[in-house]
């Protein structure tokens, strides 16, 4: 098991270490001539010039990289072009709020999926084809206009929830609680879409195996069967698509944020596009491959929890 | 010498070895067959039977090419083969064919049966329209309605995919098939029949079969000789009536001993018989045990 | 979005899925297919034929016109900067089906060729493209187009490319798993003897597998590359100099308090599309499972053709000397069953019919017919175990003085393990690959006999050993898939038999078993039904093994019992056609061929001679 964890976490820091050198290489070979996005038209070759030596620019890309992955090591991956503010400490004051959005999304779906997939396969007949129908709704449309619509009908109309605006959790819960419902729901309804058609798939097929009736002929009952067997069997490919659902929300985070006028990673990101802050946007980049590096570790290690083979493999 | 043994010898595998490279650092390849030899001559059936992964279907993949030679030669009219190229392989496919031992997987579910009977023909460059006729003749054959061309393959039962399957194998008019356990899937009633066309295209075309199979009584029933395979190597091969009726390796009398006869007193005797030679061998063992 | 479960599968039912042609027919003849493709149809005509459609140019600005509620000039109302809103949708439709298209294009070339160099010929690519697909994988496509448009500026051309290469995994993966798994198939093992090169063979044996989910998967991807851009522009970071459904819902978001109806025209838009696309991938994908399914229809079929057979009268013989020496009280009196399937347009197809037998204790009854002939199906009614649809119809299963055939489910749990036990066929499938050996014996042990763990321990290790198994503990702590065939044959033995059953049904008990495991396993079922004294059912299509272990036999045909009576009746006095057809088939006794005689043509006369009896018997008889 041990090695198990050792193989994932280099597989894991060489994937972080991959990424990072390409995407550094990509902006800032593509970025053009920083020095004059930084300062504007305006600006004289001079002072051009000054700038781009103050920030290093001057040097052979392999010495800049080289030496940014240095920083990066120890912690600093240096300042925001345009606000001077330290990118980690950028990144780490909104971190939280994306991720309680985006952990709470994914809690939601695995919890309202499994329900819902594994009533879906037990019961077959109506259940199954609303849920199907359900399901194939959720997935299709996209999520942010789900958020619009919710929005519009919860906030504006029903007035239940602020359309906008976000509360620490350590300062209410309730607050907390009333700020993130509406764009919660609106990530997980795609991902409860998909992750229930898997495990409403992979019940169903768990289910005609025959090791089901061999456990029912000894006495077994059905039920017993379902929840002892056939949900961990049924456990892997429904974790697998969860994984991948966890990278697709902290992509829709980003919209979501936006709509709701939530100050997490998403805004920065934003911001920090529309203006070419390279060393924001390259920051943004490592913090989202760690985060999906460290959920994806997690998985793995339930995988191997839930099937021997993979443990033992 | 040679001259006569070039054409009494059809196929004369030497001393084969297949190695299967295993996934893993430094890992040992797995040896499917380890130093097999034996020859099949003209119009010949060589019965091959064993156990599951004793080898024998290695043994028949070898010979079309699909398995990995690692040492020995199969000498085909006398030539090796068995470091042939792609290329040099293709020419082959008019002399030596396949029939596999799943008739559903084994043809293409999406063509047509005139598609999977014409294609050997059309990659030879035969024009569709001999081709189509040739389809024809094809299916007479192997006694199927010319009608069936244009159906797909789960239009049929598990024994008339078969007969589809070997009308394939005969398109080109080969010296030699290779049968891959070609009744193991199939009813009892169904296999009697399919095997009676076995026999009936040897006897019309004179074609050489090596013929995989695990039960000793299909192997028997047309095999003019036998091999009996344990492990990875041949431990008895002669004459068909020979090996089934009185085996003489320690391996090949507990096969036999083992497959139950279809009749209460007959299996009676034989479960008897099979408790004795178990026991016999077994003090063998132990007294072998003893001396070293 | 792209799981690789679910690829497979796909992969899997389009391999065994009829040509394209019927296909893309039965798509029509869908009522959801239809309509997905005519609403789509209707979005593409729309934006092409844009000019037609409208007279206002997308693009100009009016100031007099802002924020225009629905009239006349304005069908659809005009904007925050006084431009046309249906004119902005018209020709907004275009850019944005033609971006989308784009990195549908872009994604199908990448995936398609790489996942066939991949899937076909491995090796180093294999791994390399592997190890992209994961990096690619790993950001969330967003934020990469995020990055890529900090330094390339808003374009969506480019952003659309880009999204191509990212969603490429999706086509790769999906290619690279058909690809696999049609390169192990034995048709294409056959078409490589058949002397076709390597390019034929993708092109006549793989393509045609790959293109219909490569369809469904381009839908799924279009749908989601309209989403990912219209996202993109929502947020501000898309090109505002070209009209697209975008731009009009960040326009709309902005004066979303003024003029709501603006959010709401890109957003149908947008909606109609991806539902639409996604269900016509729904559909199609439906319509390929259905077409894969097809075999085990057939089977039913076959079934319910039996049930159409005239009523005929059971063979049955009289007890004889051997048989008369079982004593042991009668446990199953199976009188008249019929077993059938709910099918979905209301009726009930019969599977088995008019079967009546009886076992006593210390008896083995011998179920013997090819497949199809009922044997299994009868096995499960007894147990009430059959798949889903199937229920006993009509006559009743008589044990202990109990009709199984009206007993509760709850009834039938107590009965199931410790009254009636079952062995299956297939012993690798019918373990859980998930739980130990020992859990799988435990847990029944300690529900039906209400053992604590200990003792279900206690007794499963002995059981292990009773089996025959040489290391009990190692076996007990080993997961399935650690074990042999023949292993897990008697490990399935061991639980059948661990509640103490007093009469045991099994399935086909050796079928998936070497000769010499079968005889061991053979043995070992005659010790143990001597040793507990239980009844036996055996269902086989060995007549070896009816000879080794039954004391009395039903031959079946179609669903019925065509003749019954003691083993060695029915050996040596057959009385139906289609026993003795049966019998005539066996090779066993036949004369070995002997060796190739010098002159080939010499064979023919006494090969004609040596033709087993089964020759005189023609094959549509025996269906």
């Amino acid at each position: 098991m041990i090695k198990f964890i050792v193989r994932r976490l280099i597989s894991g820091a060489v994937l972080l270490f991959l990424i990072s050198t390409i995407s550094y290489v990509l902006l800032y070979l593509g970025g053009g001539d920083i020095a004059r996005r930084i300062l504007g038209q305006t600006a004289t070759a001079q002072t051009v010039a000054d700038k781009a030596h103050v920030l290093g620019l001057d040097r052979p890309l392999f010495v800049q990289y080289s030496d940014w992955l240095s920083h990066a090591l120890s912690g600093n991956l240096g300042e925001s072009w345009f606000t001077g503010q330290p990118v980690t400490i950028a990144i780490t004051s909104r971190v939280a709020v994306t991720l309680s959005l985006v952990l709470g999304a994914t809690l939601l779906t695995a919890v309202i999926s499994i329900a819902l997939g594994v009533w879906a396969a037990v019961r077959r007949g109506w259940v199954d084809r609303v849920v199907q129908f359900i399901s194939v709704l959720g997935f299709a449309v996209p999520g942010f206009l789900i958020a619009l619509g919710l929005v519009i009908v919860f906030a504006l109309n029903l007035r239940w929830f602020k359309p906008t605006g976000y509360v620490n959790l350590t300062d209410s819960f309730p607050g907390w609680l009333a700020t993130v419902t509406l764009p919660v729901i609106a990530l997980a309804v795609g991902g409860i879409a998909g992750v229930a058609q898997q495990v409403r798939g992979s019940v169903i097929d768990a289910l005609r195996q025959d090791y089901v009736r061999t456990l029912r002929s000894r006495g077994l009952s059905q039920n017993r069967v379902v929840f002892k067997h056939v949900l961990r069997n049924a456990g892997g490919p429904a974790l697998a698509v969860l994984s991948l659902q966890f990278v697709g929300l902290l992509g829709g985070a980003v919209i979501v944020e936006q709509i709701f006028a939530i100050p997490g990673l998403g805004q920065v990101a934003v911001t920090a596009t529309s203006q070419g802050d390279i060393p924001l946007v390259m920051g943004l980049v490592l913090a989202t491959a760690i985060i999906v590096v460290i959920v994806n570790l997690v998985i793995d290690l339930l995988q191997g929890w839930l099937n021997p083979k993979v443990r033992l493999s | 010498m040679t001259e006569s043994s070039l054409t009494e010898t059809l196929l004369d595998v030497q001393n084969v070895t297949v190695e299967y490279p295993v996934k893993g650092f430094r890992a040992q390849p797995f040896r499917a067959l380890k130093g097999v030899s034996l020859d099949i001559r003209p119009g010949e059936t060589v019965g091959l039977v064993g156990e599951s992964g004793s080898g024998k279907t290695t043994l028949g993949r070898a010979v079309l090419g699909l398995a990995p030679v690692t040492g020995g030669s199969i000498l085909y009219k006398g030539r090796d083969i068995a470091h042939d190229s792609r290329r040099a392989r293709r020419r082959l496919s008019s002399e030596i064919q396949v029939v596999f031992q799943d008739p559903y997987t084994s043809l293409n579910p999406s063509l047509t049966i005139e598609d999977i009977l014409a294609e050997p023909l059309t990659v030879r460059r035969m024009s569709r329209r001999d081709a189509n006729r040739r389809v024809r003749d094809l299916l007479d054959q192997v006694g199927m309605p010319s009608s069936s061309g244009d159906r797909l393959p789960r239009e049929f039962s598990g024994g008339q995919r078969q007969r589809i399957a070997i009308a394939r194998a005969l398109a080109l008019d080969p010296r030699l098939i290779v049968c891959d356990e070609p009744v193991s899937a199939l009813d009892l009633s169904t296999q009697a029949h399919v095997l009676e066309l076995f026999r009936d295209i040897q006897e019309n075309t004179g074609v050489a079969y090596l013929f995989v199979s695990h039960d000793l009584a299909v192997v028997r029933h047309l095999s003019h000789r036998v091999a009996v395979m344990y492990h990875g190597e041949i431990v008895e091969w002669g004459d068909g009536e020979q090996v089934t009726a009185h085996p003489e390796h320690p391996y090949t009398q507990r096969l036999f001993l083992a497959a139950p006869v279809a009749d209460p007193d007959a299996q009676e005797q034989r479960r008897a018989d099979r408790e004795r030679l178990l026991a016999a061998q077994q003090e063998q063992r132990v007294q072998s045990g003893a001396v070293a | 979005m792209i799981d690789s479960q679910a690829t497979e599968s796909l992969a899997e039912a389009s391999q065994r899925s009829a040509s394209h042609a019927s296909l893309s027919k039965r798509m029509l003849t869908n009522p959801t297919g239809l309509v997905a493709i005519v609403l789509l149809a209707l979005v593409v005509l729309s934006a092409v034929f844009a000019p037609l459609l409208t007279s206002h140019d997308p693009n100009t600005a009016s100031l007099h016109d802002v924020l225009d509620p629905i009239s006349g000039a304005h069908p659809l109302g005009a904007d925050s900067s006084g431009r046309d809103e249906l004119a902005r949708l018209l020709f907004g439709s275009r850019f944005s089906l033609a971006g989308a298209a784009l990195a549908l294009a872009i994604s199908a070339v990448i995936g398609v060729t790489g996942g066939l160099i991949a899937g076909y010929y491995g090796k180093w690519f294999d791994s390399l493209s592997q190890w992209l697909t994961g990096l690619l994988m790993a950001l969330p496509g967003i934020v990469v187009l995020l990055a890529a448009s900090s330094v390339l500026g808003p374009s969506m051309w480019m952003s659309m490319a880009i999204f191509g290469v990212i969603m490429s995994p999706a086509f790769f993966r999906l290619v690279y798993a058909s690809v696999t798994a049609v390169r192990s198939e034995l048709y294409v093992d056959a078409a490589r003897v058949s002397g076709l090169g390597d390019s034929r063979i993708i092109a006549r044996h793989i393509l045609t597998v790959v293109r219909a989910p490569a369809i469904i998967q381009g839908a799924m991807v279009m749908g989601i590359a309209i989403a990912i851009q219209a996202g993109l522009e929502f947020l501000g970071l898309g090109d505002m100099t070209i009209p697209t459904w975008g731009s009009m819902l960040n326009d709309g978001f902005v004066s979303m308090y003024r003029a709501p109806l603006l959010l709401l025209w890109p957003s149908a838009m947008i909606g109609i599309t991806c539902v639409c696309l996604t269900l016509f991938a729904n559909a199609m994908r439906d319509e390929l499972e259905r077409s894969s399914t097809k075999p085990s229809r057939r089977r039913r079929r076959a079934a319910s053709r039996a049930a159409a057979f005239e009523h005929e009268p059971v063979e049955r013989h009289d007890d004889d000397e051997r048989s008369r020496e079982i004593t042991g009280e009668e446990l199953l009196r199976v009188t008249d069953l019929a077993v059938g399937y709910d099918k979905p347009d209301g009726s009930v197809s019969t599977v088995v019919s008019d079967v009546s037998l009886t076992v006593q204790r210390g008896e083995v009854h011998g179920l013997v017919g090819e497949s199809g002939s009922g044997k299994t199906q009868t096995a499960w009614s007894i147990l009430r175990l059959l798949p889903d649809g199937g229920r006993v119809t009509n006559g009743s299963i008589v044990f202990e003085g109990e009709d199984l055939a009206g007993v509760s489910e709850k009834a039938m749990q107590r009965i199931r393990g410790k009254k009636i036990a079952y062995i299956p066929q297939e012993p690798m499938s019918n373990l859980d690959a998930s739980f130990t050996i020992g859990s799988q014996l435990v847990e029944p042990m300690r529900v039906s006999l209400g053992l604590s763990k200990k003792e279900a321990t206690e007794r499963a290790l002995a059981l292990l050993a009773r089996v025959g198994i040489p290391e009990p503990k190692r076996t007990f702590a080993a997961y399935p898939h650690e074990v042999s065939g023949g292993m897990a044959q008697r490990v399935l033995i061991a639980g059948a038999v661990s509640c103490d059953p007093d009469l045991l049904i099994a399935d086909e008990p050796t079928t998936a078993l070497d000769v010499t495991v079968q005889a061991e396993v053979l043995d070992l079922l005659r010790g143990l039904q001597a040793e507990m004294n239980m009844g036996m059912i055996l269902v086989t299509h060995n007549f070896g093994v009816v000879a080794d272990i039954c004391d009395r036999v039903s031959v079946m045909r179609n669903g019925r019992i065509v003749e019954t009576g003691p083993v060695r009746a029915i050996f040596r006095q057959p009385r139906h056609e289609y026993t003795k057809a049966l019998l005539g088939a066996i090779l066993d006794e036949g004369p070995a061929r002997g060796p190739l005689a010098s002159g080939v043509t010499s064979q023919t006369t006494d090969a004609a001679a040596a033709s087993p009896a089964a020759g005189n018997v023609s094959e549509g008889a025996l269906k």
